[in-house]
């Protein structure tokens, strides 16, 4: 049981904070003749960052914001190409790093259940079979048919955790979702995911709830500013981080 | 090659999700639906044969199909790059967060326009039968024409699409660009009728040599040479390579400008 799932080599990536500002085409033509090379504008979310993660465990990225934790992720969600470096996964990725990232406000509850089922490249009949499960997890019986723009907050959570844990993805990416919906939503949640573990699912959890990471996750990477600080059991590295942060060490 | 397409297969049924939401957002809450789309070109139809047969007469028979004609091909062009071009923008919280073939969205735009133009097409069936205009079976070979259009569409999509990413501007440059378009493609005029150097304007832009064989085969009856057929295919493949070569330099850097 050492399959490697998902591995990351040597990854950096730079943001170039200068470039990016650029969607007009006068000011790309300024910049054109100017021949203006920004270099102090470079911001480097991940330097040399290098993990590997086995099949069926569970991984919590922790560090304070902007220390790249949610890069990472999309790095192995293959939203980002990575600067330098290669990130390679062998599996199928369930991502759940914004909730209702795939969600079409203008359609109902139901339609967008297939619409989201698609994105995570399930079909129509895949999809009706798991229609029954979606509804009953999310607890959202009477609301199918009403436009998402209707829903609170903590109705849209449901409903995209419930979609998002169908079926078995091997690896199972959580940012932040758990932050949401009550206490009893948030165990049921977390029962979930557990029970996912024991069916060999792979999951990498963002949270920056240390308690949360602790009961969750047996492994945690610790991030700061771009590299790996601590790499570890998550409670040793969980009960550091803390430390630290109540040391004042965290800038 | 082979990963493209399990790639894609794998994706087809989010291509069908995407197509089926832009026509169920389109014509959702109105109460006639996608019989709009029947609707639409007809009455424009109606419109501009009466502006026209009226206050500028030029001499075609038939003026009101010719018109038609012109109307339904212009009006697909003009629809489906639109879409695409803010394919990419509109779809950007999805393209932020989750991982999706890019060209998936550009190419449910153009397939949900494509239905349109289907339809309109329905609309100058009925305005044939309508006028006791004669069907003839040269009609059959019009799935050419609109394969090219369609074709030629995707390719102009992916183009604006990846450039629209980078520069806004060419959003509001492209609704004049049509404008001007729509005046050198012989939709309300006969080509005959233009001097000299307008003439070979209106030649160059590819849409008159697509719609020259639509309205061959639709309403005249004649079956356009082999020539006409080659140089609007090998443009149109052209425009497609050219799409697919922008579109794919261009997409690892959507999400940072995005």
């Amino acid at each position: 049981m050492s399959d490697i799932i998902i591995k990351a080599d040597h990854v950096s990536m730079r943001f170039n904070l200068a470039s990016e500002k650029v969607d007009n085409m006068k000011e790309y033509f300024i910049r054109r003749l100017k021949r203006k090379v920004n270099t102090d504008d470079e911001f480097w979310a991940l330097q040399d960052v290098s993990f590997q993660v086995e099949k069926g465990e569970s991984v919590a990225l922790i560090g304070l914001n902007g220390c790249g934790k949610s890069t990472m992720l999309k790095t192995i969600a293959g939203v980002l190409k990575p600067t330098a470096g290669k990130v390679t996964v062998n599996g199928s990725i369930a991502p759940m790093i914004e909730l209702g990232a795939g969600f079409d406000m203008d359609l109902t509850a139901r339609e967008n259940v297939y619409l989201n089922g698609a994105i995570l490249g399930y079909n129509k009949e895949q999809m009706r079979i798991y229609y029954d499960d979606i509804v009953e997890f999310s607890e959202l019986t009477d609301f199918m048919d009403v436009p998402v723009k209707n829903f609170s907050s903590g109705m849209l959570a449901r409903l995209a955790f419930s979609i998002a844990t169908i079926g078995k993805p091997d690896i199972l990416i959580v940012d932040e979702v758990l932050s949401v919906g009550d206490f009893r939503f948030q165990e049921k949640c977390e029962k979930r995911i557990h029970g996912m573990m024991k069916e060999d699912t792979t999951i990498l959890f963002v949270s920056h709830s240390i308690a949360q990471v602790k009961k969750i996750c047996k492994r945690a990477i610790w991030l700061e500013k771009g590299h790996i600080r601590e790499d570890g059991a998550s409670e040793e590295v969980g009960s550091r981080f803390e430390r630290a942060y109540y040391a004042g060490e965290l800038e | 090659m082979t990963k493209y397409i399990e790639n894609f297969k794998k994706f087809q049924p989010l291509l069908y999700e995407l197509v089926a939401r832009d026509v169920k957002i389109k014509y959702r809450r109105s109460v006639l639906g996608v019989l709009w789309t029947l609707l639409n070109p007809l009455l424009m139809m109606a419109i501009l044969s009466v502006v026209f047969s009226n206050l500028f007469r030029f001499e075609i028979e038939n003026y009101s199909l010719y018109l038609l004609a012109g109307q339904i091909l212009f009006n697909f062009y003009n629809e489906s790059t639109s879409g695409a071009m803010t394919a990419i923008l509109g779809n950007a919280s999805l393209i932020k967060k989750v991982y999706i073939p890019k060209y998936l969205f550009v190419v449910s735009r153009i397939a949900s326009s494509s239905i349109n133009v289907l339809s309109s097409f329905c609309a100058l069936i009925l305005v044939m039968l309508f006028t006791r205009t004669e069907l003839h079976f040269t009609m059959f070979l019009v799935v050419i024409p609109l394969f090219y259009i369609v074709v030629f569409s995707l390719g102009v999509g992916l183009i604006l699409a990846a450039l629209t990413v980078k520069f806004r501007d060419i959003i509001h440059l492209y609704g004049v660009f049509m404008t001007a378009l729509m005046y050198l493609t012989p939709i309300i005029y006969p080509i005959e009728m233009l001097p000299g150097w307008v003439k070979t304007i209106v030649r160059l832009n590819p849409l008159t040599g697509i719609l020259d064989i639509f309205r061959d085969v639709v309403i005249y009856n004649t079956v356009p040479s082999a020539a006409q057929f080659m140089v609007s295919f090998v443009i149109v493949c052209f425009m497609l390579l050219l799409g697919l070569w922008v579109f794919y330099r261009q997409q690892d850097e959507f999400i940072l400008n995005l």
